[in-house]
Order: C-alpha cells, then structure tokens, then sequence
C-alpha cells in the first residue's frame, strides 16, 4: 500500500479505537459488556445507560468534532497566514469567541433572554461566532497590508490578552450569577455540552469541515503565496471569504461549548506534516481532522485517567510540538 | 499580437513612472525589459500579469482587453515568475510545477494523464527532471528559478512574464536561461518578457529591448536599441559610458570597471 494510504488506514484505525476506548474509561467503573449492553439499548439498568449515553457518549462525540474542527482550523490559519505559529487560539479568534460568550453570559441576565436552555446555547454559539468573526476580520485586515509574520503573531497574542482583560474587567463588574456560569464555562470542559448544544455543535463544525474540504486546492495554490495563487486563476477574495466562514464556524463554535482549548489548532498540522511528510492540502486537510480528533481524544482520556482539565493536557502535549517548530526554524512557506 | 499596451499611464503614490506610453509584443518573441531601479518595471510586470490595475490605458493579451478576461481565462493566458521566494518544507518539485495546472483541473486539483505529460515536459524543457522528487527548501536558486519556469510553462499560457528570473544566479547560469527563454519563444511560439539588469543578455540574447525612460518606454529590436543612444541616457550622471559597440558599461575612470550590475 502507499504510504498516505497506509498513514490515513491507521490514523482512522486509531481514532476508533480512542473513541472506544474514551466510552469504555471514566470515573464510574463500568465493565465493556455493560457499555456495549447501554449503547446497543440491550437490558442494563438506568443509572449505566445514563452514563454512557448521556455522559460518556456525548462527550467522545465532543472530543471528535472539537479536534477535527480545531485541527482543521488551524491548518487553514497556517497556510493562509503562510505563518507557522497561527491558530485560532494564538491569533485570538478563540479569545474573540470566548469575549462574546462573556458579554452574552454576563449581560444576558439582565436582559433576561437566557432562562431557555436552547435560547441560551444559540446565544452562546451566535456570540462566540461574533467575536471570533470580529477578531479575525482584524487579523485579516492587518496581514494585508503587513506581511511580517511577526507582526502578526504579536498583533493575535495582544488581541487575545486586551480581550482577556476586558473579559476581567466584564467579571468584576457582574453579579454573582451571572459571573458563575462564566467561570464554569472558561474552564472548557467537553463534558458540560449537552444533548441540545451538540445537536448545534454537530452542524455547525460539519459546515466548517465542508468548507475546509472546498477550500482544499486554493490552500495549495496559496502554498506559492498570493501573487503566484492569483495568476493561476485563484479567486481570492472568494477564498479570504470562505476560509474566513469556516474558521469562524469551526473555531468560534468549539470554544462557545468546550471553552478555551488551545495548541490542537496549532500543533496537529505540524505533526500531520511530519507524518506523510507531504505539503498537499488533499492529504493533509482529511489528515489533520483525523488526527486532530484523535489527539483530543487521547486529551480527553488523559484528562479522565489524571482528574486533570483538558486545557491543560492540550497545551502540555501541545507545546513541545511548538518548541520543536520554533527551534527547527525550518521554512514551512 | 501577444502583449498589447496602449496609453498606459502607471502611478506609484503620487509619482507618475510612465505616461502615455504604447507598446506591442508580438507572439514568438523574447524581450529584455531594462531600466533603473524603481522605474515601475515590477509594477508594469505586475499590471500586465493582472495583480494589479493601470492609473490609465488599456491593457490587451492576445487581443482580448485584461479587464474583460474572468480569472481562470486570465491564468490560461499569461503565467508569471516573480521574485517571490518559494522555500515550502514537504513540497515536491513536481507537485509544486503541477500547480501550474490549476486553471485546468477541477475543485480539487486533480490531475488527468495529459496534465502529468504536460507537467513531464516542462520539467525536461527546463532541465530539472532528475530533481523532481525533491523538496523546495533543498533546491539551490538556480534550480529553484528553473522550477518556477517549468511552473508557468505547465501553465501552457502564450503569454510568459518573469520578474528578474537572472537575478542571484551565476554568469553561465544567467546565459543558459536566457538562451532557454529564447529557444521556448521562437520554438513554441510564446511572447515572453523579462525584467532584467543585465545589459549583455538584454542586447546580446534577446529580439527585442523595453526600456523606461521616465515617463516615456521605448520598445526597439536589440540592435536598435544598442545604438539609440537611450542606454547612455539612462547612466548619464553616474559616472558611467556605454560602449554601443561592445555592449559594455564601463567608468568614465580610465582603467575598465567590473560589470557593473546588482
């Protein structure tokens, strides 16, 4: 078999095998018979089909969607970009997101538009696509007219921490309510998204994953840079606009549900280049959302095994793959 | 008619760099593109190739006005090298010249078996078919230039623009592309026009000379234009003659100066 084939048959292999293994692992012991039982509507008792179902099963299909998109997200940033450092997360589109869940969070309440559960998911996510919308149009408009990759960085990490003091600032002006249920949602859990959240969740990455998959052979024109892209037929305001939709849908919609989860936009691409050692987006884009689904799933596992929050274990298994990039310094455009 | 200009005006902020200038190139042929620096030489590339627009004028490729021509019809007709450096990590050789074929693959670039000929050829056309399966940051420049011609040749366009292309390579190198640049325009009757700063190749190699001389561009067959007196005029004031009858710039110091050239 060629090697992209045999890569892609083991990556997917893999990602099976995590999702079985993230329903099969948890803080309840459950035998593998009693989850298979659960998930197949075979006679287990409530409490296990609950668990499985409502918990263990929501959260692996979070794990798989929230990597595939981030990954996906990231892959798209880089090579637009022509930056090996950008991601939602370093660019601020993941600050700008979780700004506009704030406002919503924290202003809701005194509008009292929040008390229904669907209301207040389409609220978060409608905010969140806002603010990662808004940010990024920023960082957009920028690189336009400066190309210096550092600049741009620079520009993303200042984006992110204004916002994160305004955020601060939003939190010390809030009630006591109101400041909870934003706290509980900056720590970013797979777990907290609901049956409801995920049917908005599900759609929403799915229209970015599309999005990406079309945007697949202008990101490889992009690869020679805008000049070279435009005069081989490149439409590019077109692709600024649906690379622009997806990483909003993609990235904005994640962290409305699972908060802030860095590094997986970031560091899957890399580690999927170095893997089929190829620069082509018609490997790397499907590459990148297996693996990316299967990093948070082994996030996610870690995170279940440990008793730790995800973002942690996204940014330790994350950064190393940082350092090397940096350190490397090799050309990736 | 390959390239048609007719009264371009050119703008840089408030500098005008030409104005109301005309000039045709005709298909099969091979013309220098000579100036100062900062004469609006890549902005007139740029304007030509479509990435940016004229203050004034008309530009037509192949008869058709560039304002009228969609994207895609654009790129079938005029490819570029331009002095971008193309230094990806992972790119195949190859893979990088099959880009060229994006005008005529579909949503996902896929390439049918006449696109892998096409792609074949150019990379034997240039000289680089060993190289192939190598990667972009391992290429030297002279192999990278080379890569990024056999591009716009898979690009199959009558119309070829290259910004510069014997900047950063050696002296046999500069003369092995030039002669290459000639053989593809008379052979496979292409338009072609390059911007260069070397004199010798300009007058020496090619059919015809474009030279600004702000606001005015002068278009002349080579020998023409050797012996216009235009080339003197460019230099006057630097301290510098050129000999019309050696092709050579040299001081007005006695003793003769290297080439002198960036």
């Amino acid at each position: 078999m060629r090697r992209p084939a045999l890569l892609f048959a083991l990556l997917a292999t893999a990602v099976c095998v995590l999702f079985i293994a993230d329903l099969a692992v948890g803080s309840v012991a459950l035998a593998p018979h009693e989850v298979w039982q659960a998930l197949t509507g075979g006679s287990t008792d409530a409490t296990t089909r609950d668990i499985v179902l409502n918990i263990r099963l929501l959260k692996a299909l979070t794990a798989l969607l929230a990597g595939a998109a981030l990954a996906a997200a990231g892959l798209q940033m880089q090579t637009l970009f022509r930056n090996p450092l950008a991601g939602p997360y370093v660019l601020g589109v993941s600050s700008g997101a979780g700004l506009g869940v704030a406002l919503f969070l924290l202003g809701a309440p005194l509008l009292d538009v929040a008390s229904h559960a669907f209301v207040r998911s389409l609220g978060i996510a409608g905010a969140a696509w806002i603010g990662a919308a808004a940010v990024l149009a920023v960082v957009m408009a920028v690189s336009r007219r400066i190309k210096d990759i550092m600049v741009i960085l620079i520009l993303g990490m200042m984006l992110g921490s204004g916002i994160g003091s305004v955020v601060e600032i939003l939190q010390f002006l809030s009630n006591e309510t109101a400041l909870k249920s934003f706290v509980v949602w900056t720590m970013g859990s797979l777990g907290d998204v609901t049956g409801p959240q995920l049917a908005l969740l599900a759609p929403a990455v799915a229209a970015g994953l599309v999005l990406s998959v079309a945007v697949i052979k202008p990101l490889n024109l992009l690869l020679l840079g805008e000049n070279y892209a435009r005069t081989m037929g490149l439409n590019i305001q077109r692709t600024r606009t649906l690379i622009f939709g997806s990483t909003v849908l993609l990235a904005g919609s994640v962290t409305a549900f699972c908060g802030p989860v860095g590094f997986i936009g970031l560091a899957v691409p890399h580690l999927v280049r170095m893997l089929f050692r190829s620069a082509d987006h018609r490997i790397l884009m499907p590459g990148t959302m297996l693996a990316g689904a299967g990093l948070l799933l082994v996030c996610d596992l870690t995170a279940k095994l440990l008793a730790l929050p995800i973002n942690s274990i996204t940014a330790l298994m994350g950064i190393p793959v940082v350092i090397v990039v940096v350190v490397r310094n090799r050309s990736f455009f | 008619m390959g390239i048609s200009l007719k009264n371009i005006r050119l703008a840089y902020g408030p500098h005008i760099l030409l104005d109301n200038v005309s000039a045709d190139l005709p298909a099969a042929s091979l013309t220098a593109f000579i100036g100062r620096n900062g004469t609006g030489k890549s902005s007139l590339l740029r304007a030509i190739a479509g990435l940016a627009p004229v203050a004034a004028g008309e530009i037509a490729l192949c008869g058709h006005p560039l304002a009228t021509l969609p994207p895609q019809r654009l790129a079938a007709t005029v490819s570029c090298v331009t002095t971008d450096k193309v230094r990806v990590a992972n790119l195949r050789c190859e893979d990088m010249v099959a880009l060229g074929r994006a005008p005529y693959t579909n949503w996902i670039g896929r390439m049918q078996e006449d696109d892998r000929s096409v792609v074949h050829r150019a990379l034997e056309t240039v000289g680089i078919a060993d190289l192939a399966r190598k990667t972009m940051d391992t290429l030297s420049d002279g192999e990278c230039q080379r890569a990024m011609i056999a591009r716009a040749l898979a690009q199959d366009t009558p119309v070829i623009l290259l910004d510069e292309p014997t900047a950063f390579l050696d002296l046999p190198n500069r003369y092995a592309l030039a002669s290459l640049l000639g053989r593809l325009a008379h052979e496979e009757r292409k338009c072609i026009l390059f911007s260069t700063h070397d004199l010798d190749i300009a007058l020496g190699l090619c059919d015809t000379v474009m030279l600004i001389d702000t606001p005015e561009l002068h278009h002349l067959p080579a020998a023409d234009m050797a012996a216009s007196g235009l080339i003197e005029r460019l230099f006057s004031g630097d301290g510098l003659t050129f000999d019309a009858a050696s092709g050579q710039v040299r001081t007005n110091k006695r003793q003769p100066a290297p080439h002198n050239r960036q």
